[in-house]
Formats: structure tokens, sequence, C-alpha cells
């Protein structure tokens, strides 16, 4: 009876330990991510103090700083913080659901698809604009769900979904090449750098429907995360434990479907944060106690900070996407290395 | 039949594997030429440009006629054979990855190592300005080798060794890393963009006399090795420690079929472009009809590659006359489905 006591005090005292680390954690990469805003809105080809920076936001006409604050680097900014924190949290759902850190939009085949429903609409319909956007979403969410019912017709396995996945990859990618390779020249630049992932030019169109997007998925997301933390010990023990599997993970796919999809469409995909944001937050906070929340953070502080280094580290600029890609790609192999070690699959 | 007859023999050594001809195997090869030759039929007399038989026979026959009809069909000669060398080399070195990783999905294209050839080409493109066939030649089969050692390293980690699964992963991951560097190497460079648009969507358009000379000893000394290889490789599909009581020596046979296999697809993604799914196709539409004896399903694969290629360009020229769809796509958008049902219905 003593030892029960004590065992429960000890666990007790660890539930603690973790919830003071995740509170800790949750606010070093808010403070970050603040930082990154402030440094995004001072630095750039001109520096303006953070006065100047507050005066303009407050609504003061300064001359010069104005244009520049809130015409270029204010939609930037925004732009970083939904995308990063929509693929952020919408990729540890993913992982987090299927039980795997490679079932991930970028490898399954979702980025690509919406890659090619805009490069599509860039070099074939010659469109810009809200039709690129409406074509990345279509194409996404359409894929999304052949995937999904596909990987389900004989018997769901969450290996049959990748590999299926990863057969819709090569199809889209073959379509990329195509369209790359019969548009016209004029066109063929946009349709790189949408391809990699730019803050680049974001309408503020966009990234307020993406903002109407995180409005009405994140709730959800958030509101199903208890039961994703239940799916996450399998189907069978979540149905014993009273998760209705099927509806809990219906509205999270679906709801981190349409954010990746919007996100995607707002900047191009960005490489790998989707990808790198869930398993990295589960290591900082420890395991088992990640929430997609942390992993949202760590996407913005990602984005914001890969944005910094492309624009100012190099004699070129480089779309955010090329240094997000540049930082997965070794993290990526490292994953995998580790997965394969530990007997994974 | 097969078995009983093996266990009255009773084999001591590998290479005295009797010839004991597949119930199937010559109504396919028959199936298989007539095909192949209606394939280069068809391939010589179909395109933007409709020609008359007496263009054809003249072409053929009378090479000091020189109209422009004759012409274009002594442009789509080499550019058949090529096609047919390219499909042979990508369908023998699908039936060599299959059997080195024994593995039903290995394929250059799923496994990374025609990403691997492209990141090379384009650094070589990028920084050495490259320009001649054989440079890209050189290129790509280095970038395909040190992508198929990588991709198969990470994939046979851990137990259980190289498992279809940890394999496509492996090669997938890869690829999605290696996708980056090009784009990274391509963006500043927009010249880059425009010479790799055109090499890396798979294309044997471009396939003259002299490419089918470069590209021809690489295939058929390729194929000939494989051909040698295949009674070691049989005796090795029964495991590992079979295959030496037999006396194959199984490192040697393993690293000499990989090599193999890279040779050939690197040097046809060199010049083709990336091609995918022609490794994958070949063979198992093969093995449905012959089996599994690989002294049967390689020289076979290698004819039914060709056809699938040749033909596919064939198809890619019909569907959006008078233009024509790159090979690499309609392959692409053949074999990805299949990939998609094998998935569907193998078990996991």
């Amino acid at each position: 009876m003593m030892n029960h006591l004590e065992n429960l005090a000890f666990i007790e005292e660890g539930q603690k330990k973790r919830k003071i680390r995740y509170r800790i954690v949750e606010a070093v990469l808010l403070l970050l991510a603040i930082i990154l805003c402030g440094l995004m809105m001072t630095v750039g080809n001109t520096y303006y103090s953070p006065r100047t920076v507050i005066q303009v936001l407050a609504g003061k006409d300064v001359q010069g700083a104005a244009f520049t604050i809130l015409t270029l680097r204010l939609p930037r900014m925004i732009a970083g913080i939904t995308t990063g924190f929509s693929f952020g949290l919408a990729g540890s759902v993913f992982q987090t659901m299927l039980r795997n850190p490679l079932a991930n939009p970028n490898i399954i085949g979702i980025t690509s698809a919406s890659s090619a429903g805009a490069v599509f609409c860039i070099l074939i319909l010659h469109a810009g604009g809200s039709i690129v956007f409406g074509g990345s979403i279509l194409a996404a969410t359409v894929t999304a769900i052949m995937i999904y019912l596909l990987s389900k017709l004989k018997k769901y396995s969450t290996g049959r979904l990748i590999l299926v996945g990863i057969g819709f990859q090569a199809l889209m990618n073959s379509a990329v090449s195509y369209f790359l390779l019969i548009g016209s020249e004029k066109d063929l630049a946009g349709a790189l750098r949408w391809m990699s992932g730019s803050l680049n030019g974001v309408q503020m169109t966009s990234i307020y429907l993406l903002l109407v997007a995180m409005l009405i998925c994140v709730p959800l997301i958030l509101f199903y995360a208890k039961s994703l933390k239940i799916l996450e010990l399998g189907e069978e023990s979540a149905t014993t434990m009273g998760v209705n599997t099927n509806k809990a993970r219906g509205i999270l796919l679906v709801s981190s479907v349409v954010l990746v999809a919007v996100a995607t469409a707002t900047t191009g995909p960005i490489a790998f944060v989707s990808f790198l944001s869930g398993p990295i937050a589960k290591r900082i906070t420890g395991h088992g106690n990640s929430s997609p929340v942390i992993a949202g953070l760590f996407g913005v502080v990602l984005v914001l900070a890969a944005d910094m280094i492309g624009q100012q580290a190099f004699a070129i600029r480089f779309p955010v996407g090329v240094i997000t890609g540049l930082l997965g790609a070794p993290y990526l192999i490292y994953l995998l290395i580790r997965m394969n070690r530990h007997g994974e699959f | 039949m097969k078995t009983q007859n093996n266990k009255k023999n009773g084999r001591n050594s590998f290479r005295e594997q009797k010839l004991f001809l597949p119930k199937h195997f010559l109504i396919t090869l028959l199936v298989i030429m007539v095909l192949l030759i209606v394939t280069v039929v068809l391939s010589i007399s179909l395109g933007s440009r409709q020609v008359t038989v007496n263009e054809i026979i003249d072409a053929l026959f009378h090479p000091q006629i020189s109209e422009y009809g004759v012409n274009v069909i002594r442009k789509r000669i080499p550019r058949t054979f090529f096609g047919l060398l390219c499909g042979a080399g990508l369908g023998v070195s699908g039936v060599l990855m299959q059997a080195v990783t024994r593995n039903p999905i290995a394929d250059p294209s799923i496994l990374g190592v025609n990403t691997g050839a492209s990141v090379f080409v384009v650094c070589g493109i990028a920084f050495l300005n490259i320009t001649t066939p054989s440079e890209y030649i050189i290129l790509a089969l280095l970038g395909s080798t040190l992508t198929s050692v990588l991709v198969y390293g990470i994939g046979s980690m851990g137990k259980g060794g190289a498992t279809p699964m940890k394999l496509v992963l492996a090669g997938a991951a890869t690829s999605a890393a290696l996708s980056c560097i090009i784009s990274t190497v391509m963006i500043p460079r927009s010249y880059v963009m425009d010479d790799y648009r055109f090499w890396q969507v798979g294309s044997i358009g471009a396939g003259t006399w002299s490419y089918v000379s470069l590209l021809a000893p690489f295939m058929l000394i390729g194929i000939a090795m494989a051909i040698g290889l295949a009674p070691a490789l049989n005796a090795m599909a029964l495991g590992d420690e079979s295959a030496t009581s037999l006396g194959v020596r199984t490192g040697i046979v393993r690293i000499c079929a990989a090599l193999t296999g890279v040779i050939l697809c690197g040097s046809a993604t060199a010049l083709a472009g990336p091609i995918g799914f022609i490794g994958l196709l070949a063979p198992h539409l093969i093995r449905l009809f012959v089996g599994g004896d690989l002294r049967y399903t390689i020289p076979l694969s290698a004819l039914t590659g060709a056809v699938i290629l040749t033909f596919s360009d064939v198809i890619g020229r019909l569907l959006s006359y008078p233009g024509e769809l790159e090979v690499g796509v309609v392959t692409a958008f053949v074999g990805a489905p299949i990939l998609i049902y094998t998935a569907m219905r193998a078990k996991l």
C-alpha cells in the first residue's frame, strides 16, 4: 500500500516537472517568435528603429518608412507566422495520428499535388492570384481524399497509406515536370519560385483566407487533440478507451489537409516545415507531452528564421523554402536512419 | 515438372543449372518479338508528319533520295533505336535491383537513383559547363552510384535488413532531400533551368545515331553481364547461406549485379533524362508469364522494357498530336497507378 502511494507521488512529481518544461518551452518559442518578428520589421534593405516601426504601425505617416513597413514587411511577417503555424500544426497532427513521422504531406504527395495544381494554373491557364490559390487547394484536397480512400480499400494500414502516397507523389511530380516543359519562358520563373515556397509577393487576400481557415480548423484540431493523444496509442486501444476513432480521425485529417492546402496555396510549399516541426517539438518537450501547438510555434520560428537567413545571409536572395529544405534534408535522413535502427517499421 | 527434374539431378554447383524452358517461354518470346516489330514499325511510321509506305521504303533502301518525308523517317530510325536501347537497359536494371535487394518494388525512379543522377547533372550544368553527352554520362553515373549506395545503406540499417518498406521510404526521403539541392542550385541560375527542364522530363526525342553509338556499348555490356550473373543470382534467391553452399561468392556477385544495374540505368538516364517505372513494369509483366528464373526474366525484361518505352513514346506522339508528349510523362502516368495498385494489394 505504501509502495503504491510512493509511486503515485513519484508520477505526480514527474507530471508536474513535465508541465513546467512544457510551459518553459512554450514561453521560449513565443519569445523567439516575437524577437524574429521584431527583427523582420526593423532589419532589411534599410534599418528602421523599433520606434519608427511602432509609430508606423500606430498609424502615423512616417516619410519612406510607411510604405516599406506596411506594404512590404508586414504582409511578409504575417504570412510567415500564419503559414509556419499551419504547417507545423497540421504536420504534427498527421504524424501523430498516423504514428509515423514520415506520414507527412511532404512525403505522401499532398504538397506535390498542390504544386501540380498551382503550376498548371500558372503555366497552362496563365492565371495568377486567386485562381492559382484555388487550383492548388483543389488539387491537394482531391489527392488527399483519394490517397485515404485508396489505402482504405482493402485493409487500412499506415504503411499502405504511405506507399499509395508515394505513388501519387511520383504521378504529381511527373505532371509538374511536364507543365514546366510546355510552359512559356516568361511564366517559368514565377512557377519555379512558387514551387520552392517563398514569402515574396504574398497577397493580403490569400492571407485573409488563410486566417479564416485557421479560425475554423485550429480550434477543431485543438478540441480533438485529446483524442489525438489516445489515437497515438493505436486503433484498438483508442476504441476501448471510448474514442470514436473514425469521427476523430476524419475531422482531424480534414482540418489538417485544409490547413496545409490553404497555407501551401498562400506561399508555395515551404519544404519540410510540416515534417520537421512535429518530431522536434516532441524532442524539446519530452516524450508523450508534446502538443500540436508547440509544433505550430516551432513552425513559426523556423519559417521566420529561415526567411531571415534567406534574405540576409547570402549575396543572392533565396526563397524561404530553399533554406528550410537545406536544413530539413539532413534531418530527414537522420530520422530515417534512427527509425531503421530502432526497428520502427 | 521443373522441381521434379531438379530433384532428380541433385545439383552440386550453381553452374550446372540445366536449361528447362518455362512452360510459356516460347510463346512469350514470340509475342514479345511480334510486339517489338509492331512497335518499331509504328515508331517509324507515326508522328506529326504522316508518311507513306513508299517514303519508308525510299528511306531504307535508297540512300540517295532526300525528300522531306524521307528525311523525317531517317530521323525517326535512330530515335527508335535509342528508345529500344534505353528501354532494354532500364528493364534489366529493374530486374537486377529487384534481385539484389530481394524487393519487388525496387526501381531506379522509386529508389531515388534518378534524382541522384539529376543532382550531379544539374551541378555539372551549373558549375562545370558540361554540354557533351559523354560528360552527362560520367556525371549521371557518378550520381546514381553514390545515391544507390546511400539509399541502400540507409534502407538496410536495423533489424530485418532492407525490407521493401524501408527501401522505398529511404528512396523517397533521399529523393526529397536531393530535390532541395537541385532547386538551391537552380534558382539563382536561369540558364541551368533552361537546359535542365528539357532533360529532367525524360525524352528520347533527341536520339541521334551518335547517341545510339554512345549508349550501345554500355547497354550491351551491361545486359551481357546481367545474363552472366543470372545463375548466381538465381542461387542467391534461395538465401545467402544456400547460395554459398552452392559455390556462389555472394558478396562479389551482389556488388557486380548492383553496379551493373546502376550503370545500365545511369547511362540511359544521362542521355534520355529520368524515365521512371520501366524497371518496375517490365520485370513484373514478364514474371507473370515465365516465373522468376532470372536466366529468362533478364533477356525477356530487356525486350519488354524496349517495347514498353518505345511504345510509350509512340503513344506520347499520338496523344498530343501534332506536338508530342515526352515519354517520361507517359511512363509515369502508366507506372504510378500500377505502383499504387501494388501498394493497395500488398500485405502490409
